[in-house]
């Protein structure tokens, strides 16, 4: 650690300054961050607009949002990490999340969030998830494609949604 | 004794209001706890445990792990105890087979997810262990085969304690105790359901928020969170009470320890719940960094040598104590009975320093003791001794729970008061307001969850005319307290026409304190009108060419809004080392005598002259700049050097080294060879705190008692030492134990009349005053009549001081502390501390920076008019243009090369805070010298 020209903060130091690999995002969730601060409760509002606009929230983006807010890293990443919808990485092109809960799985939702996983998982440009709950009960198997909501979906109905995709 | 178990009532106790009680029935017992207390804590009360695994007495009740359940007679379902309060007439039941069943199932599940080998988890108190007893259950039946947690990897990064994830409950109780208790919120839960798992954020705990405090591992129910010397050594065998000896803040601690005698090993300190000072807090100083007690560099022998330039020769305490004796008389035939004098240290106890100055007095015949204090607060004690009458601050540390307005100045808690600092923090967080008056932009101006009302810049050596200004604005704004002006003050009149003076507003002194008069304005409202207004200082007030005006000027300010004299409000100077007030009340200053009484009043040196049948001097001794002068003058020769390095803490290294160098006899008592050692002809080994019997005095004048740990490691106790070197100078000094020093003081000096090793041991610790007045101690000082009578406001003049910045040096250097180290890292270099730090870095200003080219890991040469040193270069915005701001613990920076001969004008406490400097990129290749010597040291800790 000695003698590599980096100075080591001491505990209290406070986070070290971020110097993200993209500085033109992190002004822009700076921005985003400062103008809904005086919300209450602005941490989960902010973390929508983030991910609205980029796709994802990334680790720069964690300690930018805590310094502006004055929360601790920790107890950002502990929001975050909370909410699946809150991705950690860039999205891929589409994305195919299917309820797995009671009702949908009563119609063959397991075998087909089975056989969707296998069919894409070759695939990197196509995200196959799943949800507990749709509220699309009287339609199962539900799920969203692209974020919009389908009912009774098959693998061929899947496959003809998916027509067209570019990735 | 054996191990101490504190008993844990699972809930806090409740702040009700006098009177409000409820009674209720639990088990058939009948109970009365203050209203809303929670049934859970009643029980432990009516002498029922009732299991529990995320409560615990530090926390809020949580709820989260369902184990104490109980039945309540009319109520619906099984509430958990530790959320549901007492209502009068409840009747509650705890062992209904309703609730043994839940309770077992609960505890199976939890079992089903936790290591099953008992006898290999490293702490043998689990509370995991013993509820699967109580709760009776003998197996689980869901198999091991389903998904767990018990392959996750443990977590070693910090130096001090292991996260191991596989014992994890999720219980929250160290994510709860980092946010309540340590204010960090470094902890979080991380992700839902089966998939959440404390984390420190999204990193391991090195790269964390987290600042060690062990309040964490202090919390966790299970052996998730453990030390690591407890993982290594093994269960402790007995507890020994005792008081760290590291900062003033005094905490109180169980040491843990195994085997007896100098075998004695400290398996871990853990803060002690009854400490009044720490209330079971600690901080990552004195909870882990106590290993340099048992390092490798310790010297453990007397050694001799006739020059500096020679060897050590080691010999007998004999031969060592007969050399100094021998040596001291000979100078002082030669060169007069002041040619010698003695320096105390703040790292002692009290009983070891009252010896020193007693040695000092009657053996040496003169009044040349001197205390490290005179580098840090001697400004303290004489401002606050004029303008109050006594030299002490007013409050102790639970009075902040009443403060709703914080002035903070020149102090930076949650690094060098750290247990303090987080209690600061929790009453910010409660609601409270704080201005800080600092160069820097500290961690309590912005951190997570606490924001200053006002952070005042205040550009070092200008807080006179900051301090003014505060008053000037609420006198010329009529929110001074009259009432108490007229009651309880003297000098109004002169002090309320002085400050009234138009160089005093805001506006006039806005130019020299840097601070926006609209924004000091706001705050000196604040100060006046937001409630009980309490003023925290540290060194930045006292190292100042000013340093006593300051306090008298925070002492004006205080009595102007008549805030002293009860909870909540007062001046608190922060203390810097573990007995600087300790060091200060036994008589370490050369004009006065214990207590505080100046020399030259017969009355004071008639009780010393009868008691040690000698004459003591009527004028004061030599202070430590003078010893320093004379010695280059030639007329002090002969300094014994108790536990403190003069030559790396002491300004303007050139002149104390010469000084040094000029004198016949230099003795060092210290633990380490340390840097005076180098210039001293006797070394004499020291104690550690670990070996020490003796009390300790904290900044809210409490009195700590110190327990030995083990026995000396160095054949003897350091008030033996001076004992022996007074007798062999022809001077019979003897006690039996320090419990006879202790007596001698109480005897002697009124502050302490009440004070005895056995009521300390008996009751606890105690505030001096303790007397027939306060039998049982003075927490708050000045309540209806301060200790001289009337307060006395001062006209406080603002001269800045010479050390002003130049085209040649346009920068001023302050210093501080930082978390992890402390003072000249004696002690925390030699810990796995110096991982934090392993350097002293200069911070400065982006603009600063910029102009001169200097980029964050830069080797910069930093320059004053005295010397010139070299660091690297940290660039942050916490500074303001033109100050920069560096730390002093380690030897090899020498920030007190740069440090100037200025002094404050009635102590002589130097003006660290103040050096104009000019930093530079560094050519020159320092750097190869200093990777060199400190590798020497970080291979060895």
């Amino acid at each position: 650690m000695r003698g590599d020209g980096r100075v080591r903060r001491g505990p209290s130091g406070g986070p070290p300054p971020a110097v993200p690999a993209d500085a033109a995002r992190a002004a822009e969730v700076r921005a985003i961050t400062e103008s809904s601060r005086s919300l209450r409760g602005p941490l989960l509002p902010i973390l929508h607009t983030v991910v609205e606009r980029f796709g994802y929230v990334s680790d720069d983006d964690i300690p930018m949002i805590a310094d502006v807010l004055n929360l601790s890293r920790a107890d950002v990443h502990g929001v975050v990490s909370f909410y699946h919808d809150f991705r950690r990485t860039p999205a891929p092109s589409h994305t195919v999340t299917l309820c797995r809960a009671e009702a949908c799985q009563s119609v063959g939702a397991g075998a087909l969030y089975a056989a969707t996983a296998e069919r894409f998982s070759e695939d990197s440009g196509v995200e196959v998830g799943e949800v507990f709950c749709l509220g699309n009960c009287a339609l199962g198997p539900a799920g969203m494609i692209d974020g919009r909501l389908h009912g009774r979906l098959s693998s061929d109905r899947i496959e003809a949604l998916g027509e067209g995709w570019t990735r | 004794m054996s191990i101490l178990v504190e008993p844990d009532f699972g809930t806090p106790p409740v702040d009700a209001p006098l009177g409000a009680e409820a009674t209720v029935t639990i088990d058939g017992r009948e109970v009365t706890v203050p209203a809303g207390t929670s049934v859970m804590r009643a029980a432990k009360e009516a002498g029922i445990d009732i299991p529990k695994l995320c409560a615990t007495d530090s926390l809020k009740s949580f709820g989260s792990c369902r184990l104490c359940l109980v039945e309540v007679e009319g109520g619906r379902g099984t509430p958990a105890s530790c959320t549901t309060p007492c209502a009068d007439g409840m009747v509650v039941s705890t062992q209904t087979e309703t609730v043994r069943d839940l309770r077992r199932n609960v505890m199976e599940l939890y079992l089903s997810d936790h290591p099953g080998n008992c006898a290999g988890c490293a702490r043998g108190n689990c509370e995991m262990q013993a509820l699967a007893v109580t709760t009776g259950v003998a197996e689980v039946r869901y198999g091991r085969e389903g998904a767990n947690h018990l392959d996750d990897a443990t977590d070693a990064s910090n130096p001090y304690f292991d996260y191991d994830p596989a014992a994890c409950i999720v219980c929250s109780r160290c994510v709860r105790a980092c946010s309540e208790v340590q204010g960090t919120f470094a902890l979080t839960v991380s992700g839902r359901g089966f998939e959440s798992r404390i984390t420190p954020g999204n990193t391991n705990f090195r790269e964390s928020e987290c600042v060690s405090c062990g309040a964490c591992v202090q919390a966790c129910p299970t052996d998730a969170l453990a030390e690591k010397s407890l993982v290594s050594l093994g269960m402790p065998s007995r507890t020994v009470l005792t008081t760290c000896a590291y900062c003033g803040v005094g905490c109180s601690f169980k040491a843990e320890v195994q085997g007896t005698g100098p075998a004695t090993r400290v398996v871990r300190m853990v803060p002690w719940k009854d400490g009044g000072a720490n209330e079971g807090h600690s901080c990552v100083k004195g909870r882990f960094a106590y290993g340099y007690a048992a390092h490798a560099d310790r010297q453990l022998e007397p050694m001799v040598r006739d020059s500096i330039d020679d060897d050590w020769q080691v010999v007998s305490w004999k031969e060592a104590i007969e050399r100094i004796a021998t040596g001291f008389r000979a100078i002082q035939d030669q060169h007069g009975v002041g040619a010698i004098g003695g320096i105390s240290s703040s790292r002692c106890t009290n009983e070891e320093v009252y010896v020193v100055q007693k040695m000092v007095r009657a053996a040496f015949g003169n009044n040349n003791v001197d205390t490290c204090a005179r580098v840090c607060h001697s400004p303290t004690g004489y401002g606050l001794n004029h303008t109050f009458g006594t030299s002490a601050g007013t409050q102790d540390f639970a009075s902040i729970e009443q403060t709703d307005v914080m002035l903070l100045i020149g102090a930076n808690p949650t690094d060098a008061h750290p247990v303090f600092g987080s209690r600061m923090k929790r009453r910010l967080r409660e609601g409270a307001q704080i201005i800080v008056a600092d160069p820097r932009r500290i961690d309590l101006v912005r951190s997570p969850h606490v924001a200053a009302a006002h952070h005042l810049p205040v550009r070092p050596g200008t807080n006179v005319a900051f301090i003014n200004a505060m008053c000037h604005a609420i006198v010329d704004e009529g929110l001074h307290d009259v009432a108490f002006l007229r009651d309880r003050c003297e000098d109004v009149e002169i002090f309320l026409d002085f400050i009234r003076g138009a160089e005093n507003s805001p506006e006039a002194t806005e130019a020299e304190t840097g601070i926006p008069a609209a924004e000091l304005r706001a705050a000196a409202r604040l100060y006046a009108s937001g409630g009980n207004a309490a003023i925290y200082y540290g060194l930045g007030v006292t190292e100042h060419s000013q340093g006593s005006t300051m306090v008298m000027g925070l002492a004006n300010l205080a009595m102007l809004t008549g805030n002293i004299g009860r909870e909540g409000v007062g001046v608190n100077p922060l203390r810097g080392q573990n007995n600087v007030q300790g060091s200060c009340d036994m008589g370490s200053f050369p004009h006065e005598l214990p207590g505080y009484r100046h020399v030259s009043r017969p009355e004071v040196r008639e009780i010393y002259e009868s008691l040690w049948k000698v004459t003591i001097q009527p004028t004061p001794g030599l202070r430590i700049p003078n010893m320093f002068d004379s010695a280059i003058g030639g007329s002090f020769l002969g300094l014994y050097v108790q536990g403190e390095d003069i030559a790396q803490s002491d300004p303007n290294t050139q002149h104390v080294e010469a000084a040094l160098r000029a004198m016949e006899l230099v003795v060092v008592q210290d633990l380490f060879l340390n840097e005076t050692a180098r210039f001293a002809h006797v070394f004499l080994p020291g104690t550690s705190f670990l070996e020490k019997d003796g009390t300790f005095t904290n900044a809210e004048r409490r009195l700590n008692r110190v327990r030995p740990v083990m026995p000396s490691l160095v054949g003897k106790d350091e008030w033996q030492v001076v004992c022996e070197i007074a007798t062999a100078m022809g001077y019979p000094m003897t006690y039996a134990d320090p419990a006879a020093i202790m007596d001698e003081i109480a005897a002697t000096t009124p502050t302490f009349a009440g004070v005895s090793f056995a009521r300390l041991d008996a009751e606890g610790s105690m505030q001096w005053p303790v007397n027939d007045a306060a039998p049982n101690g003075t927490p708050t000082m000045h309540v209806g009549q301060f200790v001289r009578g009337l307060g006395r406001l001062t006209p406080t003049v603002y001269v800045p001081t010479t050390e002003q910045t130049t085209r040649r040096f346009p920068l001023l250097l302050t210093t501080g502390r930082i978390l992890t180290q402390y003072n000249v890292g004696a002690q925390t270099r030699r810990t796995p501390n110096s991982m934090w730090h392993p350097e002293d870095v200069l911070e400065i200003h982006p603009a600063d920076a910029h102009v001169r080219g200097i980029a964050t890991g830069d080797v910069v040469e930093m320059a004053s008019r005295v010397g010139s040193t070299s660091l690297t270069a940290l660039v942050s915005d916490r500074m303001q243009p033109g100050v920069v701001y560096t730390t002093f613990h380690h030897p090899v920076t020498g920030a007190n090369v740069v440090t100037t001969d200025n002094s404050d004008w009635a102590t002589n406490c130097p003006e660290y805070k103040v050096t104009a400097v000019e930093v530079t990129v560094s050519t020159q290749a320092r750097r190869a010298a200093y990777e060199h010597e400190t590798a020497d040291l970080g291979a060895s800790v």
